[in-house]
């Protein structure tokens, strides 16, 4: 008889594809693909963050009745009473000679549903498909501008993906202190919303006199500084420019040495600012950042070029921060956290020790029991037990899978659940040696045997494996993932392998016929 | 010659009559199942954030930690009145449980409770898991829909590989054991997470193997024994497969108590479920699953006639087959 038998050389064929693929994970290598470890294992940030995409779509009304102020003004167009209340826009046309005018502009922005009353009064809202559409592009905009300032900031290796209609998963690791861990929540929250308003001079006087309530009948909003001085400034409602028209923006400093940060405008909104200066010297511009006031400089000219600057007390880390979220652009929509699972490294640290130690233990109690119990047998089961942890890390490296605390749980699990397609064939071997079945055959007939249950029982344990994948989160999946990776496997090296090498062995097994050094029985 | 003993623990030769005492047994898990269900009404599962919301904050010190003086502090604000606070594997840790969540991303609950507990000592948050109600609920409609799912797929599964009996027969084993393990999980006050519910899940899918594997020698029987009382040919299946299914429960015992040992405390939870798990469903699959096939009254004869059947019907096909290929249709 032949020794090499094809079972044998697929055996043969799997080892070396799992000592190749899983030596740069066991070995940590620099070069090929490994396994890299769960948050869970290394530390790091997982955060779940929901959308409120609500406001995107009032933000989005706003800025609409920001453009339709300015079209009004550029054009001399009278109108009065211009307000958006509950996502609806109103505004009454004084001129009725205007109104083919207004019309042809408002026309030209899709998705609205306008109504005019006999008296001109417009009242203009988004369609509902306008608004599913701007509720998407929110969330996606919300992830790109988080995956930008992460990026910016020099984490390693962020992601932020959406997951569902409104939420996105954000994953930090290499997260090393509370601390850092802070800032980095801070920067993705941060909404980074750059406004610039004018200062209602006509009844500036009257700020710390005036409700809110009274405040918006005159189109006004109360604003406070951002130093906590309780200064307040009375601003109209609808901003001059919105940070949707910055360009860039960088940390400077001023004369008195203070972090800045410099910005730059588009060409449409350095007109839009330049228009607003021109008119309005003499006047007070109001800076304001995620609505506090930063800065409310006296416009002396004209300012040309779409340049300005913030100032207001800022320690060069926040300004730094800031310059990041205002480049990166704002948030179109303020971001809530549903779900937050931070691991420190040290705790990560602990866990892989922890899960190490039992999966060595449990690894050896399992190999010296099969030995002692069934003599050579066992030998050849530990085998394959031992090309299959070897194909499960090759495996999970290949598709750059993570390993999480649950999933080395979960291999924990494979090798003793691995030894059970041997048990069940080393079982059905000794009992037909018991009845007198030459060696040979009884092996044969053991294997074939043993294969129905075996094949009934695996097919069962991975229907249930993914459907944990399926319906699981996070770590989770990772558990499915490796035993999954580990049943496919044990398939290939307990079953197959083994059966190889009884079939390269038998001239020897049958040659020497002891059956208590080969199968430990009598 | 004590070695040889103990590697044939079992002799397979030995048929033991589980059959007989099927009724003791089957009482015994009606009682442990009753006991269980008693548990799970009246104490209740000690839902886990995962599932409940809420937030955990595990805190380590560098000398031993002072609970007490944490426990004043947290109890004398608004916010964290209701927080408990417990040691976590050593005394230098601690787990503080909070039952509400905080949805602002700048300034969660981990900072806030980091500031408060500056005066009393040094020390370092390793863990922050903070789930709000949304995700709470979210996560415990999944749970349930894996269970579910889970059980529905064995169903049909077995089914279409064994017949309807059997199918229905691992379901009520798997039930069994699963109500027996939540049932032990109330009983000691586990915090059902879920790495408890992929516990639950494995433990589903370890006891049906021990069953199928059972069943399996049963199919066999059926097909090839002549016995025709099917009392016989369980109990000479189960014994039959006894040697296999306690070994295999023995290394998987083996692994899952060193996890339960040294795996450390974030899986002591996941190790403790499934170390109840691998004994009641060993358990099960030697002294229930197969009392449930009897108890359903499971008739060789019939399967007998069917299995002929099919078989005639396949002859029958093949037959027709061969004369229309040799042209004589």
């Amino acid at each position: 008889m032949k020794i090499l038998n094809y079972r044998l050389v697929i055996f043969i064929l799997s080892i070396i594809f799992g000592v190749v693929f899983a030596i740069p994970s066991f070995l940590q290598t620099d070069t090929g693909k490994k396994i890299s470890l769960g948050l869970d294992l290394q530390g790091g940030l997982h955060m779940l963050l929901g959308v409120q995409t609500n406001e995107a779509v009032t933000s989005k009304i706003k800025t609409m009745t920001t453009s339709i102020k300015y079209f009004a003004e550029d054009e001399e167009i009278l109108i009065e009473d211009l307000s958006f209340k509950n996502d609806i826009i109103n505004f009454i046309l004084l001129d009725s000679d205007e109104m083919a005018k207004v019309d042809k502009m408002l026309s030209e922005i899709k998705g609205l549903d306008i109504q005019k009353s006999e008296d001109l009064t417009y009242n203009i809202t988004l369609q509902p498909a306008q608004i599913a559409l701007t509720k998407d592009l929110a969330v996606s905009q919300a992830v790109e501008t988080i995956r930008n300032r992460l990026d910016q900031f020099g984490l390693s290796e962020p992601t932020v993906i959406r997951q569902g209609a409104e939420d996105i998963v954000v994953e930090l690791p290499g997260i090393k202190t509370a601390a850092e861990e802070k800032a980095a929540r801070e920067l993705i929250s941060k909404p980074a919303n750059l406004e610039l308003m004018a200062i209602d001079e006509d009844k500036a006087d009257q700020v710390y006199t005036l409700t809110a309530s009274q405040a918006s009948q005159y189109g006004d909003i109360i604003l406070e500084k951002n130093d906590g001085s309780g200064e307040k400034y009375l601003v109209k409602e609808i901003p001059i420019l919105d940070g949707s028209q910055i360009i860039d923006a960088q940390v400077a400093f001023d004369q008195a040495n203070q972090p800045i940060i410099n910005f730059t405008l588009n060409s449409s909104g350095a007109k839009i600012f330049g228009d607003f200066t021109a008119k309005s010297v003499g006047k007070r511009l109001a800076v304001v950042l995620d609505g506090t006031v930063y800065s409310a400089p006296n416009i002396n000219e004209r300012i040309g070029g779409g340049r300005g600057q913030i100032s207001g007390g800022f320690t060069l880390v926040e300004a730094g921060n800031v310059a990041i979220a205002l480049r990166s652009g704002a948030l179109p929509a303020s971001v809530k956290m549903l779900e937050k699972r931070s691991v420190g490294p040290s705790l990560g640290a602990d866990s892989i020790q922890a899960a190490m130690l039992a999966l060595i233990l449990g690894f050896i109690l399992v190999i010296v029991f099969m030995v002692l119990y069934y003599g050579l047998a066992g030998f050849i089961a530990n085998a394959a037990l031992i090309t299959n942890i070897f194909i499960i890390v090759a495996v999970m490296a290949m598709f750059g899978a993570t390993l999480t605390l649950p999933g080395m749980a979960g291999i924990v699990l494979t090798v003793g659940m691995a030894v059970d397609a041997n048990v069940i064939i080393n079982e059905r071997v000794r009992e037909l040696l018991r009845q007198g079945m030459s060696i040979p055959k009884a092996i044969e007939d053991g294997y074939s045997n043993a294969m129905r249950a075996i094949l009934d029982a695996n097919i069962t344990t991975l229907l249930v494996a993914v459907i944990l994948y399926m319906y699981g989160t996070g770590p989770i999946k990772g558990f499915a993932v490796t035993i999954s990776i580990g049943i496919l496997a044990s398939m290939l090296t307990a079953i197959l392998g083994t059966h190889g090498i009884y079939d390269a062995l038998m001239p020897k097994i049958t040659k020497s016929k002891n059956l208590r050094k080969w199968f430990g029985i009598k | 010659m004590v070695w040889y003993k103990i590697m044939e623990l079992f002799k397979t030769d030995t048929i033991y009559n589980f059959m007989a005492k099927r009724l003791p047994f089957m009482g015994l898990s009606a009682l442990l199942i009753l006991a269980s269900l008693g548990l799970l009404v009246t104490k209740g599962l000690n839902f886990g954030i995962d599932f409940a919301g809420g937030t955990i904050v595990q805190v380590k010190y560098e000398q031993k930690a002072p609970i007490d003086k944490i426990r004043t502090i947290l109890s004398g604000t608004a916010e964290f009145q209701d927080a408990s606070i417990t040691e976590f594997g050593s005394p230098e840790e601690i787990i503080i449980r909070i039952t509400g969540s905080s949805a602002d991303l700048a300034n969660d609950i981990g900072d806030e409770i980091s500031v408060l507990l500056k005066p009393t000592g040094k020390f370092e948050v390793r863990r922050v898991d903070i789930v709000g109600p949304k995700v709470g609920g979210e996560l415990r409609e999944k749970g349930l829909m894996a269970l579910a799912l889970s059980l529905l797929v064995i169903l049909i599964y077995v089914s279409f590989r064994f017949e309807w009996r059997f199918a229905v027969a691992s379901i009520f084993a798997l039930v069994h054991d699963v109500t027996i393990a939540l049932g032990m999980i109330s009983l000691f006050g586990v915090d059902v997470n879920l790495d408890i519910l992929a516990a639950i899940l494995t433990i589903l899918g370890y006891s049906l193997n021990d069953t199928i594997i059972v069943f399996d020698r049963i199919r066999e029987g059926v097909q090839k024994s002549h016995k025709s009382v099917l009392e016989d040919v369980v109990n000479e299946s189960v014994s039959r497969t006894l040697s296999r299914t306690t070994l295999t429960s023995l290394t998987t015992f083996f692994v899952v108590v060193t996890l339960f040992i040294f795996g450390g405390e974030i899986i002591h939870g996941f190790a403790f479920t499934m170390l109840v798990g691998v004994v009641v469903g060993t358990y099960s699959s030697i002294f229930i699953a197969a009392s449930f096939l009897v108890q359903l009254k499971f008739s060789i004869a019939d399967f007998r006639s069917k299995e002929a059947e099919k078989l005639k019907r396949q002859k029958e096909k093949d037959k027709m087959r061969a004369m229309y290929e040799q042209g004589t249709v």
